[in-house]
């Protein structure tokens, strides 16, 4: 293929209609701090299964409520529940219950 | 004589039904049966029978292998010493909570072991002295609890044997009465005992308790009513004494041992559905527990005899962290164990996601009743279910450990590869995610490897993979068993004699999990009391006042106490916390609780912190990543960590 310099990026557009808001209030039940997350990214910086495999709760969180609930999973599937990202979070999220609690949610059991 | 007296006998009391003379002492004998032992007799059958069955449920629930370790251990000489003791140290005399709480522990080694004494010396008295004409077969469950109403003594024929019997009953009824006594009162003021915090009772509980209660007291006056005719002692013949001076002549006794009766009835048929069930199941807890068997569910096998063994005890109400606030109170071991019990799913997983797993409560329980393994146990059946990809550990394990073995480029470190057997030379330090978080504390330790001219490698220098403890802690054990793995290659790889860790929450899992043959797995108090033992390192004392931390995982974790301590009071004036060792307070930081929230956590620091700070030290010294994050972000006082300490103090 000739290299043009560019590519075609995958679209990026969201469909908002997607958000499942009963699935988000049964994990706002179970873990309300996901409500608190600021999107600093302050976990995403400390992960430690990010060194080897994006991983990231910041990014997490902002595609679960822009309804890629597949992509959000994906996002927290390394994760090693070490702790780092809540000891870091400047909100004082429960990072580690809220990842559980994610999983519980929108994942399907093994 | 004895017509005479069987005949003014029979017209006071119609129960009565004449009887032969017996050649022995004892020749007045009443009647072999009363219908008051019915209701006793009925309770205890039921009793029996349900022990039976839950006996052989929970054998059948034990898998063949640790059946087989079960048999094996009591035959074993030395299990069989240790089961007969913590049999009458834990079950019987209470010493555990006697070295706590003097009271307390008189409270209820009075009503264990004097109760215990009570069915024995019963027993005996009917082994030795029950009448020939009396078979042991037609009354063996109710001759040695109702004695005194079965076997009558001439006045005047007591042996000396017999009122040494009378005696001790008398003796032992009165040191009941006392422990009942302090129960009781402990329900209202319970403070006294040293408890703050006492255990809500369940229905059940309290129909059991309020009976047994009565069983003493009425015994008491049952055997006092009788005293006259069955014989007795300081105690209940004095009774008998006042009880003439206040009755008249005839006493009519028959009532009290019918109330009597009924307690025990009540009490026996409620025990199974109550804590007092903890008064057999305790028994199978300790020779399961001294055999070595692990609870692999949380409520079935092994575990069913633990959690039946709890007593309700409370004391584990007062240990936990949780509960500076009072509304914490409903997590304890003892409601978990409750719970558990009763089977009520959604309190159950409730209970076990918020425990720090700080392990006090385990510390302090009377029966060893290992609740944080049982939440541990309990979330397993729910987070070890839940979906996970660590891919990336099989493509990844070789580049984690790579950097350290080609670059590790410390001053004194001579890193060279692999080499073939483990040297106990050769040291492996490996910090963890928690130190990775509190660089402070690398920084330190690598002087500190430096200063004593340590050959060492850093196997996590660019970021390692997580040791497995906090997944453990989640009960997400599958993937725990991954990161293992992946870990263990590595360290096995480089061939080091010795692992240090700086976090003991690592240390804890590499030492119990990872089974790493030829390799010593040290926590770094435990490296440099190593090294100032052996002249390597030089300290001077500084003169600061430092107070010590003990970190849950480090101290109840791994018993580890001394090593810091012997160090840290080589550098400076160490003075005492207000708990220490194995009742430190944990910091609130802990991974343990899932649900904890941070306001919480807050309060549980905070209580930690001014424990801490009651000598008013300069600094809080502590040997565990998370606990010197933890409090450094509440404490008025400086937070150190224990390497800081000791590099600041080294002597050139
Ligand atoms: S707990 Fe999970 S998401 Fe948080 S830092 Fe550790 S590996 Fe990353
Ligand atoms: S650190 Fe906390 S607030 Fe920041 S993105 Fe992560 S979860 Fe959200
Ligand atoms: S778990 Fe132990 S300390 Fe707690 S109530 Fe039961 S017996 Fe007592
Ligand atoms: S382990 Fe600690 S936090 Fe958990 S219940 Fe026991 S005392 Fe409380
Ligand atoms: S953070 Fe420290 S004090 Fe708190 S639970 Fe862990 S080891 Fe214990």
């Amino acid at each position: 293929m000739v290299d043009f310099g560019f590519g075609i990026v995958p679209s990026s557009r969201i469909n908002l209609d997607l958000f499942d808001r009963a699935k988000f209030e049964a994990l706002a039940t179970l873990e309300p701090d996901v409500r608190k997350c600021m999107a600093c990214g302050s976990c995403t910086a400390v992960c430690t299964a990010g060194t080897f495999k994006a991983t990231s709760l910041r990014a997490a969180i902002e595609e679960i409520q822009n309804g890629r609930e597949k992509k959000a999973l994906e996002m927290i599937s390394g994760c090693q529940l070490c702790g780092k990202c809540f000891m870091t979070c400047p909100r004082g999220i429960n990072t580690r219950h809220l990842i559980l609690s994610i999983v519980k949610i929108y994942g399907e059991e093994k | 004589m004895s017509l005479l007296d069987i005949s003014t006998l029979a017209a006071m009391f119609p129960a009565i039904s004449a009887a032969q003379a017996s050649p022995e002492v004892i020749d007045r004998i009443p009647s072999s049966y009363s219908d008051f032992v019915i209701p006793f007799v009925a309770g205890m059958v039921f009793f029996l029978c349900w022990v039976s069955i839950g006996c052989v449920r929970i054998f059948m629930k034990i898998g063949p292998s640790d059946q087989a370790k079960f048999w094996k251990s009591l035959v074993n000489p030395v299990t069989a010493a240790k089961n007969v003791k913590d049999l009458f140290c834990d079950c019987l005399f209470h010493v555990k909570i006697w070295k706590r709480k003097p009271l307390l522990g008189y409270m209820h080694s009075a009503i264990a072991f004097g109760w215990f004494m009570l069915i024995v010396l019963g027993h005996i008295e009917v082994a030795l002295f029950l009448p020939k004409h009396l078979s042991p077969r037609a009354g063996g469950l109710f001759y040695p609890i109702f004695y005194r109403y079965f076997v009558w003594i001439n006045p005047g024929h007591e042996t000396l044997r017999g009122s040494f019997f009378f005696f001790l009953m008398d003796f032992f009824l009165l040191y009941v009465l006392t422990g009942i006594a302090l129960a009781v009162f402990k329900r209202f003021r319970s403070i006294v005992l040293g408890m703050k915090n006492t255990t809500r009772p369940s229905t059940p509980d309290r129909i059991a308790l309020y009976s047994l209660w009565l069983i003493f007291p009425l015994r008491l006056l049952a055997e006092s009513f009788t005293a006259d005719l069955s014989g007795g002692s300081f105690l209940t013949l004095g009774m008998n004494h006042l009880l003439h001076l206040v009755f008249g002549d005839s006493l009519y006794f028959q009532p009290f041992w019918w109330a009597y009766s009924i307690c025990l009835g009540v009490f026996f048929a409620a025990m199974p559905f109550t804590r007092y069930m903890h008064i057999l199941t305790e028994v199978l807890w300790i020779l399961f527990r001294n055999a070595g068997l692990k609870p692999s569910h949380p409520r079935k096998g092994v575990s069913e005899a633990e959690i039946y063994a709890c007593s309700s005890c409370g004391l584990c109400l007062d240990a936990c962290p949780m509960n500076v606030q009072r509304k914490n109170l409903r997590f304890s071991s003892v409601y978990f164990i409750r719970f558990l019990r009763r089977h009520n799913e959604r309190k159950i997983n409730a209970i076990a996601d918020k425990c720090l797993m700080c392990g006090k409560c385990l510390a302090l329980c009377p029966v060893s009743v290992d609740a944080p393994a049982l939440r541990r146990a309990q979330r397993r059946t729910v987070n070890n279910l839940l979906p996970y990809d660590y891919s990336y550990l099989a493509r990844t394990s070789a580049p984690a450990a790579a950097p350290f073995l080609g670059s590790a480029a410390p001053a004194t470190a001579s890193a060279s590869g692999p080499v073939e057997a483990p040297s106990a030379e050769k040291v492996m330090y490996f910090a963890g995610c928690m130190s990775h978080l509190t660089p402070r504390i690398i920084k330190a330790v690598e002087g500190l490897f430096k200063a004593s001219g340590t050959d060492y490698v850093f196997a996590d220098r660019d970021g390692g993979i997580c040791c497995g403890r906090p997944l453990l802690l989640a009960g997400k054990t599958d993937a725990a068993a991954e990161v293992i793995e992946a870990n263990k290659k590595m360290i096995e790889e480089a061939g080091c004699g010795t692992l240090v860790l700086s976090c003991p929450i690592c240390y804890k899992v590499f030492s119990e999990e990872y089974s790493l043959k030829g390799v010593r797995v040290l926590h770094y108090t435990q490296y440099v009391k190593e090294l100032v033992g052996s002249g390597r390192l030089r300290l001077r004392n500084g003169g600061a006042k430092y107070v010590y931390h003990d970190p849950c995982e480090l101290g109840r974790g791994m018993g580890v106490y001394s090593e810091p301590r012997e160090v840290l009071g080589l550098v400076s004036d160490l003075v005492p916390a207000g708990h220490e060792r194995k009742e430190s307070l944990c910091c609130g930081g802990s991974l343990g609780s899932l649900t904890l929230n941070s306001r919480d956590r807050d309060k549980i620091t905070e209580a930690a912190v001014s424990d801490l700070t009651v000598n008013s030290p300069e600094a809080i010294v502590t040997a565990c990543p998370l606990c010197l994050a933890t409090f450094s972000r509440k404490s008025p006082v400086k937070v150190r960590d224990f390497s800081e300490a000791v590099l600041d103090n080294l002597s050139a």
